[in-house]
């Protein structure tokens, strides 16, 4: 202990190392977290782009700026992308970041496995993406329904792509659930009871469950397909050339929608979270009705297993079936209202601080609102039946995944953005972003309830003229261009205060929770001496001990002695063998069964790296 | 500080780290995955007892079904969970010949099953079934090929863990190791006690 004042392990390691070998074998959350954000990030406007292009090409009837099969995959992408590498992985962001940092650890139960997801992710990402430059992306939807995605009918690489693409995010999302779930339960601060955590960490827990309750189920399901479609088996299909099977398309929908429907969830309860975060802080109030909120979100995650056929009533399940989905999927409006009226009963009387942050939450609760009241309508099955398959469904869906996670999720990057960069993101550029953001939204997607009442459709590549439809298209893509505009206004706001020298503090915004009491943006160890904690928002419990509206401005350490997770390169090398694997079987040769050479090596990669990765030590020797 | 105190707050240590439940993160871990793995095998049950009688083309379960050799692959199953348990024992004890010959007899059950099922396959090929004959034999092999896999991997975790233990690295205080195996190892076991009826046995009785 007498050597204490030398330099700790991990400075002198990392200043070897260059700042690309650095981030590349990082298993620092905060890092992974960062890398999430900004790999998601970049997803998200390739998304949004294909969302301007499918806007321009219904901006009027009978157009003919894209081919009816580049607009397959356009829409077929834009949903995979947003889906999958962007509201999961910007939701991911703030796992990675926060959720250590609101339970007061250091880091996650198991970083290297941490960073084996990031890199998962960011492959399968790259992955999907490279069949757009092939010009053969997915385009059967991003639910891929049989046969639609048989090779019977979809013979290219397109479906490919998705399959594996899908398979190999979910391992990703797998290991995350694992990760996450052990971390929230195991590495919580002294003091830090289940019901003293902070809502988002909840919403992440609960989110966790989700992950691991739902994913193995689309794992299956994706298995079934590479069986039809790679290895000649006909799950899916009742006939194949050489005749009758017996397969059945039906099964793909019960499996993908049992995975799809709680993956809705997963979609919407972080943004919950970070609402339930956020107004409080801004409101200068405690979050209203907590156990309310912890037993309604676990309500709702539990009503999520049990209503994935509300999005099968065109199949003709029969009234018995209909019933009980229509009236599970009406139980559901009721936990979520509880947490409406509770996010306003937080706001009401409170000592409100119009931040851009408070903007984004509460134009999120309005926009959900909407999203919320046109789901309980296609709870009603014979309502439904008009519904489905029309702009309709597109207008609701947009309003719960946009108007509720992308909101919520950019009012967290306002919010936890001094904490994660030291920067604060300027106030008057935010609110432009805000009015911008909800004009051009609410401009882009309402129009679309009227358009799918009169009976556009979706997934269609033009329309013709007269059904009364041309207006309605004009202001959706008038709006999806302020809404693209809106984003650029936010990157704007990142370089302009980026370049600037103004630093922000510990605490900008008054916060309620740990992460507020450490310097922005935080050590590699997060916290010098681990937090004690005695009650919810434990922030303002300190302060109000002290008698003060702010903790002095806490000293940077050297964090000497501290147990830090020491850099590795295996996650990389195990995520490139899972890779590897999988794509190979897009290249397996006809004689080999049931892998090619291309897997096998994958396979023997990632075996040995997990078995290096086994053997390395877990962190470095410190100064004792 | 009393021994059991001692006992006590090991058990919430890990690698330094204060635990907030009595039990270590790998353990917690692997429940988990554990947790999450038996809807995998859910919906390859599901989709096998969906599609069993599906073979116009072909041999169906009657035609194929060994159930004698699937009988003996199953005691050999069931009887290395207690096997492990054997080694797990000798592991916290610090009896280095108790764990060794233990974890071998299991690896050893390991090696037989998976044996087993590459000899019943080959047996089906033989008797014109393959993976694409009917839907009966795709789910069949699709089910119970994940399962054997799980069992191979399992198998060579084990291994590795008797490769350790042979240099002596599974010291009492590292019982956990092969702990988290064998609850791995566990579970396998179980899901072919769900397997086993449901896809033999109750297949004939139809």
């Amino acid at each position: 202990m007498a050597t204490t004042v030398l330099e700790p392990a991990h400075v002198s390691s990392y200043s070897k190392r260059n700042v690309l070998v650095e981030w590349l074998t990082t298993v620092d959350h905060k890092k992974v977290g960062i890398l999430y954000g900004a790999s998601a990030f970049v997803f998200f406007l390739i998304g949004g782009l294909e969302a301007e292009v499918i806007r321009l090409q219904l901006m009027k009837a009978d157009n003919h700026l894209v081919s009816p099969e580049f607009y397959n995959q356009l829409f077929t992408m834009h949903g995979t992308t947003m889906i999958f590498l962007a509201i999961m992985p910007i939701s991911a962001m703030f796992f990675n970041f926060f959720v250590p940092l609101l339970i007061g650890a250091r880091d996650v139960a198991f970083p290297r496995l941490n960073a084996m997801s990031l890199w998962v992710f960011i492959l399968g990402g790259l992955f999907l993406n490279v069949s757009l430059l092939l010009g053969s992306a997915p385009n059967g939807g991003w639910f891929g329904y049989a046969p639609l995605s048989s090779r019977q009918y979809a013979p290219g690489l397109n479906m490919d792509f998705w399959m594996f693409g899908l398979q190999i995010l979910g391992i990703a999302s797998l290991a995350a659930g694992v990760n996450f779930f052990t971390t929230i339960l195991n590495m919580r601060a002294p003091g830090m009871t289940l019901m003293r955590m902070p809502m988002f960490v909840w919403s992440v827990l609960v989110t966790q469950m989700l992950v691991l309750l739902s994913f193995p189920v689309i794992t299956v399901a994706l298995i079934l397909l590479t069986a039809d479609r790679i290895f000649g088996a006909s799950f899916f299909s009742y006939a194949l050339p050489g005749g009758v099977t017996g397969g059945d398309p039906m099964l793909w929908q019960h499996l993908f929608w049992v995975f799809g429907h709680p993956e809705v969830y997963i979609l919407i309860l972080p943004a919950f979270g970070i609402i339930s975060e956020i107004l409080p802080v801004f409101s200068r109030k405690p979050l209203f009705g907590y156990s309310a909120m912890v037993f309604s979100m676990a309500f709702i995650a539990f009503l999520g297993f049990g209503v994935w056929s509300h999005h099968m009533f065109a199949t003709g399940m029969g009234p018995l079936a209909d019933s009980f989905f229509s009236l599970m999927t009406m139980l559901i409006a009721i936990p979520t209202g509880v947490k409406i009226f509770n996010w306003i009963g937080t706001i009401w009387g409170g000592s409100l601080q119009l931040k851009t942050p408070f903007y984004f939450s509460v134009g999120f609760i309005a926009m959900f609102i909407i999203g919320g009241l046109s789901g309980v309508m296609h709870a009603v099955a014979p309502a439904d039946l008009q519904q489905t398959d029309t702009y309709f469904v597109v207008a609701h869906f947009h309003y719960v995944m946009f108007g509720g996670s992308i909101f919520a999720l950019t009012a967290g990057a306002y919010y936890w953005w001094p904490k994660m960069f030291g920067r604060l993101l300027d106030e008057g550029l935010g609110k432009l972003h805000f009015w911008l953001m909800l004009i051009g939204f609410n401009l882009t997607f309402f129009p679309m309830h009227f358009a799918g009442l009169l009976g556009m459709p979706r997934r269609v590549y033009t329309y013709p003229s007269g059904l009364g439809f041309d207006g309605y298209n004009l202001a959706s893509t008038v709006g999806a261009w302020i809404l693209g505009f809106s984003f650029l206004v936010f990157l704007y706001n990142v370089i302009k205060t980026w370049r600037s020298d103004v630093h922000a503090p510990a605490d900008p915004w008054g916060g309620a929770t740990l992460e507020w009491s450490i310097p922005s943006p935080p050590p590699e160890w997060n916290f010098e001496v681990e937090p004690v904690v005695d009650e919810k928002d434990v922030l303002w419990a300190m302060k109000r001990r002290a008698g003060v509206h702010r903790l002095p401005e806490p000293k940077a350490g050297n964090g000497a002695g501290i147990h830090m997770p020491s850099p590795s390169w295996w996650p990389l090398i195990t995520a490139v063998g899972i890779l590897t694997f999988l794509v190979g079987m897009m290249f397996k040769p006809m004689w080999a069964f049931p892998f090619g050479p291309v897997s096998l090596a994958g396979l023997l990669l990632t075996a040995i790296s997990i078995f290096k990765w086994s053997y390395q030590p877990v962190d470095h020797a410190t100064s004792h | 500080m009393t021994a059991a105190a001692l006992d006590h707050d090991s058990a919430h240590m890990h690698g330094g780290h204060h635990t907030s439940l009595p039990i270590d993160n790998r353990k917690l871990a692997i429940w988990t995955f554990i947790g999450s793995e038996c809807l995998f095998f859910a919906s390859l049950i599901t989709t096998f007892v969906i599609y069993r009688e599906q073979h116009p083309h072909g041999p169906g379960p009657k035609e194929v079904f060994e159930v004698p050799l699937v009988t003996a692959g199953t005691a050999v199953l069931l009887f290395s969970s207690f096997f492990v348990v054997m080694a797990l024992n000798g592991a916290q004890e610090g009896n280095r010949k108790k764990l060794l010959t233990w974890l071998s007899l299991t690896v050893l059950c390991g090696c037989f099953f998976v044996g087993m099922q590459v000899y019943e396959f080959t047996g089906f090929m033989h008797k014109g079934m393959g993976y694409t004959t009917n839907l009966f034999a795709s789910s069949f092999f699709t089910l119970t090929g994940f399962h054997g896999t799980h069992v191979a991997v399992g198998t060579l975790w084990l291994a590795t863990l008797l490769k350790d233990a042979w240099k002596g690295r599974i010291p009492p205080q590292k019982a956990l190791n092969l702990e988290i195996a064998a609850l791995y190892w566990h579970f396998v076991d179980v899901v072919w006690i769900i397997i086993f009826p449901v896809v033999y046995l109750m297949s004939l009785g139809r």
